[in-house]
């Protein structure tokens, strides 16, 4: 080893394997076109090349790849929604971000923890006894524990919240997990590489073209291409890209901000939310408390973060964990989510064919990430919606069949 | 700490304020449940002037403003007479 690096030493390094290959100059024709280098675009990309054989797939990415939403979430993984179709959907993707690591070859620091979601009142005891029914039903492990059990499971804890909001019990989902996202992305990115997909940052699509309702190619900063179906993993971007297209939709931007303390000893080996104090927290491996909220009031298309926000999460943790008023706050920031009025995603086939979208990921989108990447590919492999998205289907607002998932947010918005 | 203009008393803290979301017309009682789904559900998502509703709770006034959701800055106070097909009436 101490001669290869002394030859690289002597030779230079511009020889040596990258992480990603350069990439290669943009063509004006690919099958598939994935508009946005995220976690959902680029693990889309990596099951059309390995699961269906499509190779000749291009990801175009405005900025660099994991710089949306994808690097700006709080980590969470978790499956113990309220519908049957959301708990199907996110188990699925749950026990493949397990295998994920090993399939990647990369380290994706996925570290299981246990997930609480506190109740402070009686209508919230009731929601965590709907939803541990349907996990359980559905062979996912969550339990509704009593006050007690929270007090001995989160250490810091104020089970009293300041005498305000009393915690009454708790949903606990033992597989809930924090993982390291922006391997997430590398990951993907760079297993989609090595089977042929290109990925281009730096590439803005700026529109697209769709003759006799079918689409045939879209227009980047950096020329026109051609291609046979176009797929959105856009997240806060989607409302443009969908304009492109023509499609009405109900999604509407608002600012998500989160923000992280400095790093102190390991002491929470859990994850905590709470509804009612619009709040979660978890502890990265690196010491800091990483903490989210709610969204911001009203649709905005931005990424700057607020004293509002800071101010009002910082109020209600001293609340929660009383000690962390001497803890500072270490960086904050924002992401724009793509919510929806049912919370649950928007995904699949679209009334224009071959422009297929993966949208309407509002708060909850990274821990779908792998699943989301699997049934899109196999939905555009197809061109039909694979079972699993079927109940998150583009027209089912035309239908009024909404999937209701409000409730197992994790916090109320 | 981010203030926004209410028409009846001037600059307040954004905090006082409750969010109503797109101003949208209402399809006539007849319509097809195409355009009900449609007034419903869509919303201009995209970025450009959307016109919102707003409720300042101190004073418990509604009010239409025109914001810019690109760049967060109010560009008009919107006079009821505009909006008046949408407030509901007894």
């Amino acid at each position: 080893m101490p001669w290869r690096l002394l030859k690289i030493g002597l030779r230079g390094a511009h020889k040596e394997p990258r992480f990603f290959p350069e990439p290669a100059d943009l063509r004006d024709s690919y099958d598939v076109v994935i508009i946005g280098g995220g976690g959902h675009g680029l693990a889309c990309a990596y099951y059309l090349a390995t699961r269906h054989g499509i190779r000749n797939v291009a990801v175009l990415e405005q900025g660099y790849i994991g710089g949306g939403n994808t690097g700006r979430n709080t980590t969470i993984v978790r499956s113990n929604y309220l519908t049957p179709d959301g708990v199907r959907f996110y188990d699925a993707s749950v026990r493949m971000f397990q295998r994920l690591s090993q399939e990647l070859d990369i380290n994706l620091f996925y570290s299981t923890r246990g997930h609480y979601t506190l109740a402070h009142s009686d209508e919230a005891m009731r929601t965590m006894r709907w939803r541990a029914e349907v996990n359980r039903h559905l062979d996912v492990d969550s339990q509704v524990v009593d006050r007690d059990a929270v007090g001995r499971g989160i250490p810091g804890l104020d089970l009293d919240c300041g005498g305000s909001q009393p915690v009454m019990g708790a949903l606990y989902h033992a597989p809930g997990a924090v993982v390291r996202h922006d391997a997430v992305a590398w990951g993907y990115a760079r297993a989609a590489t090595n089977n042929g997909v290109e990925v281009h940052q730096k590439t803005r699509v700026t529109g697209m073209q769709v003759e006799n309702g079918r689409v045939c190619g879209v227009a980047t900063d950096r020329g026109n291409i051609r291609c046979g179906a176009v797929v959105s993993m856009v997240a806060g971007s989607t409302p443009r890209i969908t304009e492109m297209a023509g499609l009405s939709t109900p999604i509407e931007i608002f600012p998500l901000q989160a923000c992280v303390t400095e790093p102190v000893k390991p002491f929470l080996d859990t994850i905590v939310v709470s509804g009612s104090l619009h709040v979660y927290v978890s502890q990265s491996s690196r010491g800091e408390l990483v903490m989210g909220a709610s969204v911001d009031p009203a649709v905005l298309h931005s990424t700057r973060s607020s004293f509002e926000f800071v101010e009002g999460l910082a109020d209600r943790i001293v609340d929660l964990f009383p000690f962390t008023a001497r803890l500072r706050i270490n960086r904050q920031w924002a992401g724009m989510s793509d919510m929806t009025p049912d919370f649950a995603p928007i995904m699949g086939t679209t009334p224009v064919s071959g422009f297929y979208l993966d949208a309407g990921w509002g708060t909850w989108g990274f821990k779908a990430t792998p699943i989301s990447g699997s049934t899109m590919a196999d939905t555009v492999a197809n061109n039909r919606n694979h079972e699993l998205i079927e109940p998150f289907r583009f027209d089912r607002f035309a239908d009024f069949q909404l999937v209701g998932e409000k409730g197992a947010a994790s916090v109320g918005h | 700490m981010q203030q926004l203009d209410c028409p009846i008393i001037g600059r307040r803290p954004i905090s006082e304020f409750v969010y109503g979301g797109e101003v949208r017309r209402p399809p006539p009682g007849d319509a097809p449940l195409a355009d009900v789904a449609d007034h419903a559900f869509n919303r201009t998502g995209q970025p450009t002037v959307l016109r919102e509703w707003w409720f300042h709770r101190p004073t418990g006034r509604w009010f239409v403003l025109e914001r810019n959701t690109l760049s967060n800055v109010v560009e008009r106070v919107v006079p009821p007479q505009e909006v008046a097909y949408a407030i509901p009436t007894l």
